[in-house]
């Protein structure tokens, strides 16, 4: 196991050396020029000439990597020069936000996906499972947007139960701050909770259907217990995979959703970032997400074995 | 269950504090982000609605344009109009105690012309010196008249930020800037809020009727309203055009405009580079472009008619409007003789656009009405960035762009028009233009000035460099217990008188 676990992390550091490569890179294929796009309607060419300096734009693209990384390794990832701060403070100041987001969708996602996944399977062909379906689509074929939107005239203007959008920190008021992030944690975790549930009934079904399940019930097992200690189990595998896959989306920024309940987390940030050409934020976020992608990739491995006692040996 | 339902939303209320916000706290709901919140350094305009409560400015201008005192009580021309003499008000106070006299004015003018980056420099650059001449007083020598010095002093450039602070701080000012407006600033939480706090030692504090302001940007217009009716906004700036009528039927809250000082058009490829040598290289096809167009009928059909047409750099209403040249009427047979005599009957031109949907919009009834008289318009939609690099590059044949409007009328013309000029995208160049912007620039005389913006536009009208198409309004919408809004047409909010029932 351990072998495994080191093989796995001596991959990570080469993994993140080549995410920083691509995320420079592409970066440098945006059309435009930065230093136009952050002077906006303003055209002083002695102040477009010192953005320019600043974003080394008249280096070559290698000193530039190099700089960057030169940066990155000491701990700082530039400064928006939109707005004058720190990129690291400013990951900081949404980390906490995303983090709560995607960590409330994923919630909401496991407790809406998994139960409807296991029902509709143990329930196969039944009107439970058709039900499940048709909800799963549901989930599946609303935009977010839509949705959020919808949500915000509902609940927010017609009603008046929640705030139309923005964000409260916790320390502000938990309750505040719960009621902010409920209907875009919703939004979001609705659709993950769809795939969830596709997900979660293919896995049981398959385990459901699988020798040793049968051998559970021929013993005599109470069903409830060949669903959860038997089947579940073994099903939860491919679920844990799409579980840390989907929560590696959600820190990487729920753009739209973001954008419509005005949480200022990494989705806003980085499209306002791309849409201004801060290269810094763009970079810096971008690399952090990455990194948690990575990590979280990690985390599911050891998971896995965690909840497989076959991996382990 | 309808009970344990009730019981749940009103705990869900409560829980949220939903609407809850302090007397005396007005929270306004932004169409965007501002940018850094240094007057030397900033781009944006939203940036400037946080700076009226922020930073005062030397001079200010009323709803229709006149100046008006500030920090600076009075200011006079020197003979040969290339000295000002400015005097400052006693009793004015930065926000952390340092007093504003007229050294600390020098060192305000001087950050915006010597601060790496700023973009201040442009708008005074004929500046030559900042003299102190007592306590309260400072000349400013130029190099030669610049007769809209006085205007730009109306805006961030005349804003006084503490020398004290901004030496301390440097470039990073802007992220706890030190003004003397009627609010100080508290915390910015990056495309979440700006709040500010009222500053209980300014100089006019009888006027200043709030406690606090909170600055929310929230970029989808739909979902600003909704912000405001659900109660979370007190106000909210740049109402959409199609959502108006909707506040309007709410007797919940009330709606106020003006016409805005800047202006839609559509650029033209006239001298930049290889592709201004097409057709719309030929002055004709530009006419026949022009006649081709009904400018109130697009803006009945994409603004509900809400929005002013025009076809000149500043509205019809603003005094320096040549009344000579009106509107031009929509003329499709015109259109298509002009197209035939250039020998381009049916041009194939490629119109960029941003990527907004108004944007889109625009273009699309512009591509249908330009058809009738020969055009085929291709639109090509392309993000507001890169439009701006392609515009610059001369990569374009026209160009929907908009400016958002200065308050003296040069701030409109002359970086778009004069020859080499870097916002100067069309590659116009004319010299009996540039004598004429010459000669309304070097005198202070209004009427001297606005007789050369007359025969300017004589010449540029011709020319069509841009073919200027209508005016936005300011649309702001607000609740009923907010009171005291004066509406002016460069779009700030002055908090002076802005109150909260």
């Amino acid at each position: 196991m351990m072998t495994f676990l080191v093989r796995r992390l001596a991959i990570i550091l080469p993994t993140l050396v080549f995410v920083s490569f691509i995320i420079f890179g592409l970066q440098q294929l945006l059309p435009g020029d930065p230093a136009l796009a952050m002077a906006g309607e303003e055209r002083d060419p002695d102040a477009i000439a010192h953005i320019r300096k600043t974003l080394r734009l008249d280096e070559p693209i290698a000193m530039r990597y190099a700089y960057w990384m030169a940066g990155v390794v000491q701990g700082d990832l530039g400064i928006s020069l939109r707005i004058q701060k720190p990129v690291g403070e400013l990951v900081l100041q949404k980390l906490p936000v995303t983090l709560q987001l995607a960590a409330m969708a994923m919630l909401v996602a496991l407790l809406i996906g998994i139960p409807m996944g296991m029902l509709s399977a143990v329930k196969n062909g039944s009107a439970w499972d058709y039900g499940a379906n048709v909800i799963a689509l549901w989930g599946l074929s609303t935009p977010n947007f839509w949705l959020g939107i919808m949500m915000i005239l509902l609940f927010s203007v017609e009603l008046g139960w929640l705030p139309a959008s923005g964000y409260v920190p916790p320390a502000e008021g938990l309750g505040a701050n719960l009621a902010a992030m409920v209907m875009p944690a919703f939004v979001l975790g609705n659709a993950i909770a769809a795939v969830m549930m596709r997900h979660t009934r293919s896995a049981m079904l398959q385990v459901l259907s699988s020798d040793y399940v049968r051998t559970a019930r021929a013993k005599g097992l109470y069903e409830r217990a060949v669903i959860g200690k038997h089947a579940w189990r073994n099903a939860s595998i491919p679920v844990i995979t799409l579980g840390a896959l989907e929560f590696g989306q959600l820190l990487s920024g729920a753009v739209l959703t973001e954008q419509v309940f005005s949480i200022p987390g990494f989705g806003k940030l980085i499209v306002d970032a791309v849409f201004n050409r801060d290269y810094a934020v763009v970079q810096g976020v971008v690399l952090c997400t990455a990194s948690a992608y990575i990590l979280l990739n990690f985390l599911a491995d050891i998971a896995y074995m965690l909840v497989n006692p076959r991996l382990r040996s | 269950m309808n009970k344990t339902l009730t019981a749940g939303a009103l705990a869900l209320a409560l829980l949220a504090g939903v609407g809850a916000a302090p007397a005396q706290t007005l929270r306004i709901g932004l169409a965007e982000d501002p940018d850094i919140l240094d007057p030397t350094l900033a781009r944006t305009f939203v940036g400037r609605i946080v700076f009226s409560a922020l930073c005062d400015k030397l001079i200010d201008i009323t709803p229709d344009l006149k100046l008006v005192p500030r920090l600076a009580t009075e200011w006079n021309w020197s003979a040969d109009e290339k000295s000002l003499t400015v005097k400052l008000r006693p009793d004015v106070l930065f926000h952390d105690g340092e007093k504003l006299d007229a050294a600390a004015a020098k060192y305000s003018l001087e950050r915006h012309l010597t601060l790496p980056g700023s973009f201040r420099r442009a708008e005074i650059r004929g500046i030559k010196a900042i003299e102190v001449l007592d306590p309260l007083t400072f000349r400013i020598d130029l190099e030669a008249p610049f007769a809209p010095l006085v205007a730009q002093l109306t805006d961030r450039a005349g804003m006084m930020v503490s020398p004290k602070a901004a030496r301390a701080m440097g470039d990073k000012f802007g992220t706890a800037p030190v003004c003397t407006g009627p609010f100080k600033f508290v915390e910015r939480v990056a495309q979440d809020r700006i709040v500010l706090e009222r500053f209980e030692q300014y100089w006019e504090k009888d006027k200043i009727h709030l406690q606090r302001i909170e600055y929310r940007p929230i970029i989808d217009n739909t979902v600003r309203l909704a912000n405001l009716k659900s109660g979370q906004l007190d106000f909210i700036e740049r109402v959409a055009a199609t959502d108006l009528d909707d506040v309007r039927k709410d007797r919940r809250f009330k709606l106020s405009s003006i016409v805005e000082l800047g202006y839609q058009g559509i650029t033209i490829n006239m001298g930049n580079g290889a592709r201004a040598k097409g057709p719309m290289g030929n002055p004709k096809v530009r006419e026949a472009l022009e006649l081709s167009l009904d400018r109130q009928a697009l803006i009945q059909v994409v603004f509900n008619g809400e929005f002013e047409v025009g076809n000149q750099w500043i509205s019809p209403g603003n005094a320096a409007y040549n009344k000579a040249i009106p509107v031009p009427k929509r003329d499709v047979a015109k259109a298509r003789a002009l197209l035939r005599e250039a020998g381009h009957p049916n041009p194939t031109i490629e119109f960029m656009v941003a990527t907004t949907g108004e944007a889109q919009q625009v273009a699309q009834v512009i591509q249908s009405m330009t058809k009738e008289a020969g055009f085929d318009l291709k639109i090509r939609a392309t993000e507001f960035a890169s439009s701006l690099k392609l515009a610059e590059q001369g990569d374009f044949e026209i160009y929907y762009l908009g400016w958002s409007g200065r308050t003296d009328p040069d701030g409109n013309l002359v970086q778009f028009i004069t020859c080499g000029s870097p916002n100067n995208n069309s590659g116009h160049c004319n010299q009996e233009v540039e004598k004429l912007i010459l000669a309304s620039r070097s005198t202070n005389d209004l009427a001297k000035r606005r007789e050369a913006w007359h025969a300017i536009a004589r010449v540029t009208l011709t020319d069509r460099p841009i073919v200027y198409l209508f005016h936005r309004k300011w649309f702001w919408a607000y609740a009923n217990k907010v009171s005291g809004l004066v509406e002016y047409p460069d779009g700030l909010v002055r908090v002076h008188g802005l109150k909260v029932n």
